[in-house]
């Protein structure tokens, strides 16, 4: 037998790279210039200031303005951003979440500007609240009203943009915040359930349109370094999938019930240190989504090799993408027909994760679903212990991490010897031009339109009335992104996500090293008084709170009573809260890059109150050359994430309050 | 200004100045024996000095209820009122590493502006019966400083009926389909609150039948030995409603407690007080020493109350002048 006979070559998978920075001009620029080279298809990332639906100029936004991603807030920008770009020939992906149909509204307008005409248009949504509670933070209303959101823009494009993709579900995000293969399934199942059964009660679509709905489903998937259980894993989802579209939606096309995904493989377990073994660990897990053919990923984007260290220069990125030509153009992958069909192991392993993975949704299910399971804490918690299980494997040595906890002895790498900086840097000046564009705008625009715009917004959330109309309607007007955000937050509210930390269960100090710590923080109370008492503060826009949660928790596993209120939070904030819980230790989290605006600002807040004895610590992404600059005496530690043992930052927590008392 | 001065600190804290609320608290807290004789002073300084209108409230219920959450949502009611309002919350301490993660703090929305509103969270430590041990020092503070006291605790049942013999007020927290409570209440193990709230009442058809469940408990108790009737409320913290009905609850509560026994009450709660300083420092063999628990209320109900730590010496010196006796 032939293995290859009578199959045509499979395409390769749609590789993408994910950019926006700076400005829309910038950016415009800069899409335009990837356009000249081939690319097909754009990958918009919006800064966090846009992702939460603050205006550039609002406190929170501080540092963040055009940091991660491109500042959008009005017609104007979206204009700008697509300057001679045709939308009609585009397929635009978009990360936009909790103000995902006022970007829509703008890029439909920018788009009938433009002369085209929107039901032809092509492109995604990201669109998934449920990941943004659990994992990467850009929320901005409570669950039950975002997920409405969600549903009313599903029905609106299956309506009017058939070839949009209105939602692409996360599990990628999960397994970043430390979820479990199974753990993914089935939170992401349970997701893409609860979305559907809401749109199918708010009837959003006709009757027998329904199963058009579940066509449109598309998701987003991780894979980490165990390929082979991360290949079982997508086998796993694609059959889950299926059932579920048959089993409890009746859709009979198969085309409909095809699970179409994309990919980004993991970049939690890559190191700062010796990171040059990091391109070993993004091919390993590139391996998982692309080998076989029947769970073949539609798009990849890979990370670089320096993610732990800083954002990707243009060289970094070009070094990723050229892996995943090298695959699809050099290799005979793509000649072969599924290449593990037949394998009794795979299939196994792959009944193995959905069966496991079955019981967990069911257990979500009963709870009501996703939202309930969110609102008790119930998926957070479980994301945090899993995650916490992780480091405590890295810590003992069980789970090996080479260069981190393994091998660590070696030369220098020559990939950042001699450099100052590996990475790319955001000017910070770009914040105040960024700002006087958007003041220049507001004048300009016709005041009372936008008044009666925002009115109509209101009435018309206000009467459960689809958001999709008054929010075109704003786009028009000039209304902007901290406008449109506000009016909603006046009437969904505003939610903090449960963090997750509270009621984990291994309530137990787990090793010797940490027995000692803990008998060390006994005998400081005695001279301290009082409990020794620390607060770990997330200062600005940043939603890594992975650092944070794991800091926190270990911090009461040695003894400490810890005080952590979430992420986006004040530098006031957090100072306010450093004075009335009388600690003795601040330690903040920023992995954002916003830490040289942001520390100093939370320093000065604390002086205002008196803190000046209170020691602080920083942990995150902080660049060494930037440690000098913030010189200040009151900070005593920057952490890292090659600093993966938390006993050992937690005794010299103690000797830093011990010192400072 | 120097709040190492006792004078200076205690003139700060009634003046509502958050930096000397916070030293007040914290020195409250500190057990190293050379703090005592100052604790001691600015105690009795405060204890003159506690607010006449002030209203003590007590919230508690089972875990993830929504304590906090309607707390933040009472705390901004209060504020738009221009009242002012300090909020002690209580959260265990592990056993094994005595650490403790103070989470309730998160749900409660605070602006850092705002000089009438102050949050501290505590851990319980060792101290059984849903507060901390140095809770009642700390609300000398807030009595002092702020109008509406608000102290949050996790309890279920009848281990945490301390918060009673705290504040004038109780709250107690349920949220639909809690059968728990509901038989607890039943079977006399609980206390009757003097509110109930159901809150979650979003949840609107199971909220409904809880509440005629908790009806049946309420009517079946009548009203308590005071004569106030307990009152249920049904609130969505949430979505943002009923906590107004909650506050006008507690309003009459607090003026029937005025126009009946708030005094008598506060007195009580003082004497408990005293009677737990004195049984955690000498145990059964103080009260023993002394004829029994009823016994030594008798005798602390007869002193001057307004310092506890006179009080306690007291007891204290009358129990050793027996033991040699003995
Ligand atoms: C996981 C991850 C995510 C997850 C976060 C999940 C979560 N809830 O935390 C997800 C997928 C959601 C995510 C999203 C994004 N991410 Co991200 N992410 C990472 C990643 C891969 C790992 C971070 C991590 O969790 N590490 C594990 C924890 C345990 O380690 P740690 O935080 O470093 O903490 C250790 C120490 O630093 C220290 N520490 C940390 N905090 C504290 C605090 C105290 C008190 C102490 C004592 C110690 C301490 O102790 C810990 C123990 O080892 C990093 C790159 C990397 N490998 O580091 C990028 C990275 C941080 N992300 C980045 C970016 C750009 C983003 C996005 C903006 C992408 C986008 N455009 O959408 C979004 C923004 C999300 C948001 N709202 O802010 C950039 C930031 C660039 C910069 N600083 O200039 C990075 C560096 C990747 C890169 N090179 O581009 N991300
Ligand atoms: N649906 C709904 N959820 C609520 C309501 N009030 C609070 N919650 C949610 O319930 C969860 C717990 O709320 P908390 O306020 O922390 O509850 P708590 O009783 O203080 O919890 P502990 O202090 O941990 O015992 C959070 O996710 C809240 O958002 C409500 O009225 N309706
Ligand atoms: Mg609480």
């Amino acid at each position: 037998m032939n293995s290859k006979v009578n199959h045509p070559k499979d395409r390769p998978w749609l590789m993408r790279t994910y950019s926006g920075y700076a400005s829309a001009k910038e950016s415009n620029l800069l899409y335009r210039s990837n356009l000249a080279k081939g690319q097909t298809g754009l990958s918009i990332a919006f800064d966090l200031p846009t992702q939460t639906g603050y205006d550039s100029d609002h406190i929170l936004a501080k540092g963040e303005v055009g940091k991660l991603g491109v500042p959008m807030r009005t017609i104007e920008d979206m204009d700008t951003l697509f300057n001679q770009i045709p939308i009609d020939k585009m397929n635009t992906s978009m990360t936009i979440n909790a103000p995902t149909a006022w970007l829509l509204s703008l890029y439909l307008t920018t788009a009938e500007k433009q002369g085209a005409n929107i039901a032809d248009l092509r492109g995604t949504t990201q669109n998934d609240i449920l990941k943004e509670y659990l994992s990467r933070g850009t929320y901005i209303f409570p669950p039950r009203p975002s997920m409405q959101l969600t549903a009313e823009i599903i029905g609106f494009t299956v309506n009017h943009i058939p070839k949009w993709n209105p939602i692409n579900i996360c599990s990628y995000h999960l397994q970043e915040s430390g979820a479990t293969p199974v753990q993914e399934l089935a939170f992401t199942m349970a997701n893409a359930i609860t979305i559907l059964d809401i749109v199918k009660e708010r009837g959003e679509v006709k009757k027998e349109d329904f199963p058009k709905v579940v066509g449109r489903i598309s998701f987003f998937l991780n894979a980490g370094i165990r390929f082979v259980e991360e290949m079982c894993k997508i086998r796993a989802f694609t059959s889950m999938w299926d059932k579920i579209c048959t089993e409890r939606y009746g859709v009979k096309d198969p085309k409909l019930r095809r699970f179409r995904y994309g990919v980004q493989v993991n970049s939690l377990g890559l190191t700062d240190c010796q990171p040059e073994n990091n391109i070993a660990r993004i091919i390993y897990e590139f391996l998982a989504v692309v080998l076989g053919k029947d769970s073949r990923s539609r798009s990849v984007q890979l990370p670089a090799w320096n993610e732990a260290l800083g954002l990707p220069r243009k060289w970094d990125q070009q070094w990723s993408l050229r892996l995943q030509q090298i695959m699809a153009l050099e290799t005979d992958l793509l000649e072969y027909e599924d290449i593990f069909e037949g394998s009794h192991i795979i299939e196994q392993k792959e009944k193995e994760l959905a069966g496991a993975a079955e019981v967990e949704l069911n257990k979500i299910m009963e709870m009501g679903g996703v939202i309930p399971a969110l609102e008790t804490g119930y998926m957070k918690r479980c994301l945090v212990e899993s995650n916490a299980k992780r480091l405590r494997e890295i810590e003992s040595g069980d789970k090996v991490v080479v260069g981190l906890n393994k091998f660590t002895e070696a030369e220098p790498s020559l990939l950042t010897q001699g450099m100052e900086e590996s990475f790319l840097t955001v000017d910070d000046s770009i914040a105040d031009q960024q700002i006087e564009l958007l003041h220049s705008f507001k004048k300009k625009r016709d005041q009372d339109k936008v008044a009666r715009a925002l009115e109509k917004l209101h009435t018309s959330v206000s009467n459960s009335k689809n958001i999709m109309q008054a929010s075109r309607e704003c786009a028009l007007a000039g209304v902007t992104t901290g406008e449109w955000s506000d009016t909603l937050r006046k009437i969904f509210g505003e939610y903090r996500a449960p963090t997750g930390i509270s009621g984990i269960s291994n309530d137990r100090i787990s090793t010797e090293e940490a027995r000692k710590v803990n008998e060390k923080i006994r005998r400081l109370n005695t001279k301290l008084g009082r409990n020794l008492k620390i607060l770990i503060g997330k200062p600005g826009l940043d939603g890594h709170s992975n650092g944070a949660e794991q800091i926190a928790v270990k911090a009461k596993d040695v003894g400490m009573e810890v005080v952590y209120e979430g992420i986006r939070l004040t530098p006031e904030q957090i100072a306010e809260s450093a004075l009335q819980e009388g600690v003795h230790v601040v330690g903040l989290s920023i992995l954002s890059g916003s830490h040289l605006k942001l520390i100093p600002e939370v320093i000065h807040c604390m002086q205002k109150r008196g803190l000046n004895n209170i020691p602080l610590v920083l942990g995150g992404i902080i660049p060494k050359s930037d440690i000098a600059k913030m010189n200040n005496k009151i900070i005593c530690k920057v952490y890292a994430p090659r600093d993966y043992n938390l006993n050992t930052i937690m005794d010299e927590i103690v000797d830093m309050v011990d010192k400072a008392n | 200004m120097n709040l190492n001065s006792i004078d200076t600190l205690l003139a700060e804290v009634l003046a509502g100045n958050k930096i000397a609320v916070a030293n007040a608290l914290n020195l409250l807290e500190n057990i190293r024996p050379a703090k005592t004789s100052r604790i001691r002073q600015l105690i009795e300084q405060l204890s003159r000095n506690a607010r006449p209108g002030r209203h003590l409230i007590g919230i508690t219920g089972p875990p993830g209820v929504g304590k906090s959450t309607l707390i933040s949502r009472l705390a901004n009611f209060y504020r738009k009122q221009g009242r002012t309002v300090g909020i002690i919350s209580v959260d265990p301490s592990s056993c094994r590493s005595g650490g403790a993660l103070l989470g309730d703090r998160a749900r409660i929305i605070h602006d850092p502006g705002d000089s009438g509103l102050f949050i501290r969270s505590m851990a319980a430590g060792k101290h059984l019966g849903g507060l901390a041990w140095r809770t009642r020092h700390c609300l000398t503070v807030f009595e002092a400083a702020y109008d509406i006291i608000i102290i949050e605790t996790v309890g279920v049942g009848q281990s945490e009926t301390e918060i009673a013999q705290v504040v004038d007020s109780v709250v107690f927290v349920v949220q639909p389909g809690s059968g728990d409570a509901l038989q607890f209440m039943k079977a006399g193990i609980m206390e009757i609150p003097d509110i109930l709230v159901i809150n979650k009442a979003d949840q609107k058809k199971l909220a409904a039948k809880t509440k005629i469940d908790l009806e049946t408990v309420a009517v079946y108790s009548g009203f308590d030995e005071s004569g106030w009737q307990s009152e249920i409320v049904m609130a969505s913290a949430l979505e943002g409603w009923g906590h107004d009905q909650l506050a006008q609850a507690l309003s009459d509560h607090f003026s029937f407690l005025e126009n009946t026994c708030l005094k008598k009450k506060r007195h009580l709660n003082r004497v408990q007080w005293i009677l737990m300083m004195f049984k955690e420092r000498f145990g059964m063999f103080g009260l023993e020493t002394l004829g029994g628990e009823s016994s030594v209320l008798k005798q602390i109900a007869g002193f001057d109350l307004t310092n506890p730590f006179y009080c306690f010496e007291k007891l204290t010196h009358e129990m050793w002048t027996l033991a040699k006796n003995v």
